[in-house]
């Protein structure tokens, strides 16, 4: 064997083991619900903070929102951002994008019944400068981590943690692993926010691998939804004023100071406290 | 209070803006494309959007008079990276053409700065008018070459009436402004420059009593990209400057006239891209939510003075307390508390008529 051919030997062993610490998540996925379900498709109850790690100021927007916002004409076409669109009930396209020179991946891209295109660079890109524009898919970079994908996510538009008025900001940002298990994708999000949350928020939604799915066109117009709505009006609720907070906590017996949310209910611990507090009374 | 801010230069800081929105705070100046010949320049105090082209330059405000300089000098990169030699490749046959040409001829001297459109009267957004001005160039013929000697000299600088009469006019314990610094040319309701400038029409609309009684918003209308001043900020609740004539209803229907200008390219996202005071870029869905909050918070306001609620018993009842982490400050010129109390002395000027 001539020099050339064990360098070239060698490159190709190297080549195929880089090939080999990255798993293809392209294909169509449609999602699995299971607790999650409830929320995720007829979508949460109003007053329903549990497990939230939400702060004052989360709790007061959400207390003070009305669904009426969505009938504004700037709101009614509004897609879920990054974050979030993962617990929509839309079924999932992931393609590659393939630098025709190296072969290589350098992107994968996500796409969802009502979303925008995803991009995760995988070139290494660096992110845009703090000033730029902020989008609902915000800006993803990907890095791996043996068979798992690591994505970090800024420039995100704001958007909510929950559709009950539970806001998440513009200042967030997102760590995401994407898991790949044979015919099964598991997406871990981590929000961190810090004016809504205390602490982040982690969820982990599943998907499996449909390989009869399409996922169609899904056009959306702007109509007037609410007839002689002065213009400049933005439907809110004032502080004190909404009824229905407390509807979820009465509705499943659920203690009332637990449906607030915050921190502490995400753990296992609360129950111990509210049953101890129960108990007393 | 207003007053003594404005006489104490207040609004032409800009320190405690922009940390919370990730706008550059280390003392120089960053550009970003926003879209055909329109940029967008940081960090030189208010932000400036520049149109640089073919027609030459035109500036939406001057920032800071101590970043002229610096913003200047980006002005000039910008020149140079955008200059042409002004030929194109002929793809037909032709007597005296010859595509070589394009391959051969430099490039052409950077086309002067012809425009400073100025959105309001403050520091931070015509502190650089003299010397931004200084360096650029007005075209003019016919009579006015005749009768006015000096009409070519410098870059003409547009306003609202209102702001040339403040400018003409300051406060008390404060200098005159050179008159090299004062607009050259007003209009009252709304003006449209009467030829396109590097492609664009160029609208500049009146908001009456907003963040002043002189705001203006600048229209580019084929790059579709809006210049808003300081009616609109992603850092910070909106400043109103009662003591000239600024009103939170004015910004409120600002912000409505912005959004009524804009349409979104493709799910409420991109389409008409807008540049804000102070902070990043944005487009109408980042207008949307700022009118939101903006909104709300009059309301909650509005109807604690509809009960007879006093200032101090308003900033007890934190009417702003889901946005503070956004927008508020506990220090700095402008504070959460100065926002509520001129959003409470909007609203109650507003029940006593």
């Amino acid at each position: 064997m001539t020099r050339s051919w064990m360098v070239a030997g060698v490159l190709v062993c190297w080549s195929t083991w880089q090939a080999a610490a990255q798993v293809d998540f392209s294909g169509e996925w449609a999602p699995r619900f299971y607790e999650d379900q409830p929320e995720r498709v007829p979508g949460p109850e109003l007053g329903d903070y549990l497990g939230l790690p939400i702060n004052e100021a989360g709790r007061m927007r959400a207390d003070t929102w009305d669904a009426s916002l969505l009938t504004l004409p700037e709101w009614q076409c509004r897609p879920h951002s990054a974050d979030y669109i993962w617990r929509g009930p839309s079924n999932l396209r992931i393609s590659q994008e393939v630098d025709p020179v190296t072969r290589e991946v350098t992107a994968f891209h996500a796409e969802w019944l009502r979303s925008v295109d995803r991009p995760v660079y995988l070139d290494g890109r660096p992110h845009p400068p703090d000033w730029s524009a902020h989008t609902w898919a915000g800006f993803s970079t990907g890095k791996w981590d043996g068979d798992m994908l690591t994505t970090r996510v800024t420039h995100l538009k704001e958007g909510y943690i929950r559709r009950n008025g539970i806001a998440r900001s513009d200042l967030a940002t997102l760590t995401e692993h994407w898991i790949r298990h044979g015919e099964f994708l598991t997406v871990v999000t981590i929000v961190t926010d810090p004016v809504y949350l205390t602490e982040p928020f982690i969820r982990s939604t599943d998907y499996e691998l449909d390989v009869h799915q399409q996922v169609p066109p899904y056009p959306c117009e702007v109509v007037e939804e609410v007839e002689d709505r002065q213009r400049g009006t933005v439907p809110h609720l004032l502080p004190g004023t909404n009824k229905f907070v407390f509807e979820f906590a009465k509705k499943y017996g659920v203690p009332a100071e637990a449906a607030r949310g915050g921190a502490e209910t995400m753990y296992p611990e609360y129950q111990l406290k509210i049953q101890k507090s129960a108990d007393k009374h | 209070m207003m007053a003594a801010l404005w006489a104490a230069g207040a609004f032409g800081q800009t320190q405690g803006l922009g940390q919370k929105d990730g706008v550059p705070q280390d003392g120089e100046v960053h550009v970003l494309h926003v879209r055909g010949p329109i940029y967008m320049i940081l960090g030189a105090g208010g932000n400036v959007t520049a149109s640089v082209g073919q027609d030459g330059v035109l500036l939406v405000d001057t920032g800071l008079a101590n970043m002229s300089d610096k913003l200047l000098a980006a002005v000039r990169q910008l020149q140079r990276e955008t200059a042409t030699n002004g030929l194109t490749e002929n793809r037909f046959g032709a007597e005296t053409r010859s595509s070589e040409r394009a391959l051969v001829d430099t490039e052409g001297p950077p086309k002067p700065i012809r425009y400073i459109i100025n959105t309001h009267l403050h520091p931070d957004h015509v502190g650089g008018n003299e010397k931004i001005s200084k360096a650029g160039r007005t075209l003019t013929g016919g009579n006015v070459t005749g009768d006015i000697a000096n009409a070519g000299e410098g870059a003409a600088i547009l306003a609202q009436q209102n702001v040339l009469n403040r400018m003409s006019k300051p406060a008390a314990n404060q200098p005159a402004i050179p008159f090299a610094a004062l607009p050259t040319d007003t209009y009252h309701r709304d003006m449209k420059l009467s030829h396109f400038f590097n492609g664009d029409g160029i609208h500049l609309i009146h908001e009456p009593a907003a963040h002043t009684d002189g705001d203006t918003i600048v229209h580019f209308r084929g790059s579709d990209v809006i210049a808003t001043g300081d009616i609109f900020l992603t850092n910070s609740y909106p400043i109103v400057d009662l003591a000239n004539g600024g009103n939170i209803n004015g910004i409120i229907g600002a912000l409505n006239d912005i959004l009524d200008r804009s349409i979104a390219e493709f799910r409420l996202e991109g389409g008409t891209m807008v540049v804000p005071g102070h902070g990043r870029l944005c487009d109408s869905a980042d207008v949307a939510y700022y009118r939101d909050m903006v909104t709300i918070i009059r309301d909650r306001i509005e109807d604690m003075v509809r009960r007879d609620m006093t200032l101090e018993q308003v900033k007890a009842a934190q009417p702003t307390k889901d946005y503070d982490g956004r927008y508020g400050a506990a220090s700095g010129f402008w504070t959460t508390d100065k926002f509520i109390e001129a959003v409470y002395r909007s609203v109650a000027g507003e029940k006593k008529r």
